[in-house]
């Protein structure tokens, strides 16, 4: 995104209002006295495939509701593209292709006749046009052979696919996925990444929730990291992985005149074995200056390693992320 | 937008939703067997009328046209209570429970839509449960007794015609007496997300406020209840037709659906959707 040649022109604010396909300032929601959503600044660009992480219980689906008018903010703003809520709710959201929290269906009905209830739900959603839409969408996430089926026999993964069906009965401008792989199998799961990619591909936004680092890495171009209902980080995928900074783990017999120098050239110094010491590089730093600096200083050094902080390293420095929900 | 045509569309969605479902059928069903059990029961033990039991029993023996009248009193104070509770309690609490409501309203079908399509639904079940109901008492009437010039409260006689002229009066008068207790139903709807509570509130609201209406202590509140002039029917069983308590209930009936639907539309206008 940084080599976009068209970045200088995102200046011009009526400009930058339209690359945004979802954006928010301050928003805020409240349960009681439970703070869900706290002073959340979204700014999604369009075109973008926008990763929403967080751990159980950060927020991301109270945010989604709210970005699609089913809840409102208690604070703060929310603009879907490019337009303010609530007043441009009906214009937008038949652009807006979503799913939230899992699927919900008409049992009784089948698949089929679930989503021609969405689709006369629709005021875009043409009636003659209906019935090769439907089929087209239940094709699209090869449900095609269970369409008349029943809803309730259908299994956890194939509601969601009826899910997913169901956001692209029309053509979208912008998905926004609530975890979209939930109950997926290994195959399923692939099928949506590279359903995906191949929307953005035609310029769809998409933007989509998870609280799996690794599908996230691996169909997203920006994304945007939730903890404890606040924003903790937001970034160009790529940005993210380089702010993880390295750290270096070093062997020597004299710990501590190695603790000095590091505390000299801003190391962070991690709880230490007796002959081993572990610290995290600021960034900028090369691990070569380190080794050269330890050398000056006299420390016997016996071995040296370095460790890049993976994304999911830094998924979980920034989330704080134990087994337990933190709240 | 045409938002005409759509809400058609919406609408006939929604009904084709409502009549396909086998809870619908079981309840017209049930509705229907209540005149078709009076009619068997006076067939069975039939003798002489002996002016005891409810209004117009004693009379089916006499005319098979009476079925039909019979089995709407009956249904009147519980069973059709009963149905439309479930049909409107359910109406926007269940979509909540099911999740499908969130799904309508991102479609985007429109809050004011919803509540529109849900309410029209909800009338066209009241319909169809009278209809059901007087048709299925006219069916087993003619089946089961003779068939022959009515004759009306007031003493006059008319033609069988003219009596079922009568008999879509009266299933007029009650589907109108209905409307009031489906807009409070569709109001209950919208506040919870637990479509059994209610319905069940809708009903005991309905079974409240026919026992209120039976207590003469309480004569002051009665006119402004909407089960006040559920019975009062009768009045077009007269020779001339009374149109009084048609206008009366009418009036009731309009107060409770723009109260009522004032009242749902502002909850459902503002609510979150959590479900
Ligand atoms: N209807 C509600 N009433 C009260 N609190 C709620 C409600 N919905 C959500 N919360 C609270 O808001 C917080 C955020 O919930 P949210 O569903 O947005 O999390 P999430 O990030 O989507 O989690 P998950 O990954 O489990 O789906 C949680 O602490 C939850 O307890
Ligand atoms: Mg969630």
């Amino acid at each position: 995104m940084s080599s976009d040649p068209d970045a200088p022109y995102r200046d011009a604010p009526s400009v930058e209002a339209h690359s945004l396909a979802i954006e928010t300032r301050g928003l805020t929601k409240t349960f009681g006295r439970q703070v869900a959503v706290d002073s959340v600044d979204l700014a999604v660009p369009r075109g973008s495939v926008f990763g929403f992480l967080g751990p159980n219980g950060s927020g991301k689906t109270t945010t989604i509701r709210i970005l699609l008018g089913l809840a409102s903010p208690t604070r703060g703003s929310v603009s879907l593209l490019g337009r303010p809520l609530p007043a441009g709710l009906a214009a937008t959201l038949p652009r807006v292709g979503a799913l939230v929290e899992g699927p919900a269906f008409y049992p009784y009905l089948s698949g089929e006749a679930n989503l021609r209830r969405f689709d006369a739900a629709n005021p875009v959603g043409h009636p003659s046009t209906r019935a090769a839409r439907v089929a087209t969408a239940l094709e699209r996430v090869g449900l095609a052979a269970a369409a008349r089926k029943r809803v309730h026999a259908y299994s956890l993964g194939m509601k969601q696919r009826l899910g997913i069906a169901s956001a692209l009965l029309v053509p979208r401008e912008l998905l926004v996925l609530d975890e979209p792989t939930n109950g997926l199998d290994p195959q399923g799961t692939r099928e949506v990444r590279s359903l995906v990619r191949s929307l953005a591909a035609e310029g769809v936004t998409v933007f989509v929730s998870s609280h799996l680092l690794a599908e996230i890495e691996q169909m997203c171009t920006h994304a945007a990291v939730m903890s404890a209902g606040r924003l903790v980080a937001q970034a160009p995928l790529d940005e993210l992985r380089a702010a993880g900074s390295a750290s270096v783990t070093l062997r020597t017999p004299d710990p501590g005149r190695a603790a000095a120098v590091f505390d000299d050239m801003g190391l962070r110094m991690l709880p230490a074995l007796d002959d081993e010491l572990t610290a995290t590089m600021p960034v900028g730093l090369e691990p070569e200056q380190v080794v050269a600096a330890l050398v000056a200083g006299g420390v016997r050094v016996r071995g040296f390693g370095v460790t890049e902080q993976s994304l999911e390293d830094r998924f979980v420095a920034l989330t704080g992320e134990g087994f337990d929900v933190a709240r | 937008m045409p938002a005409r045509p759509i809400t058609g569309a919406l609408l006939a969605s929604e009904l084709m939703l409502q009549f396909r479902r086998r809870r619908t059928w079981a309840m017209l069903l049930a509705l229907a067997a209540v005149p078709v059990l009076v009619a068997i029961a006076v067939r069975v033990s039939s003798g002489p009328p002996s002016g005891r039991g409810p209004a117009f029993l004693d009379r089916v023996a006499t005319n098979g046209l009476f079925v039909a009248i019979a089995g709407l009193t009956l249904s009147i104070p519980l069973f059709l209570p009963l149905t439309v509770g479930v049909v409107s309690g359910d109406s926007i609490a269940g979509e909540a429970s099911q999740g499908t409501l969130r799904y309508l309203l991102i479609a985007p079908a429109g809050r004011v839509r919803v509540l529109l399509v849900k309410y029209a639904a909800s009338v066209a079940f009241c319909l169809a449960a009278v209809f059901v109901s007087a048709l299925a008492g006219v069916l087993i009437g003619a089946l089961l007794f003779p068939i022959g010039p009515v004759t009306l409260l007031s003493g006059t006689e008319i033609s069988p015609v003219a009596a079922l002229g009568r008999l879509a009066l009266v299933a007029a008068y009650v589907s109108v007496s209905l409307l009031g207790f489906a807009a409070i139903g569709l109001f209950i709807s919208t506040l919870t997300d637990v479509p059994v509570g209610a319905m069940a509130a809708a009903v005991v609201l309905s079974i409240t406020a026919q026992v209120l209406d039976s207590l003469p202590q309480l004569e002051w509140l009665h006119l402004w209840l909407f089960t006040h002039h559920w019975l009062g029917f009768i009045d077009l069983l007269r020779q001339p037709v009374s149109w009084d308590s048609f206008g009366d209930n009418a009036l009731v009936q309009a107060g409770y659906v723009v109260v009522f639907g004032a009242l749902a539309y502002g909850r459902f206008l503002t609510r979150d959707v959590l479900s």
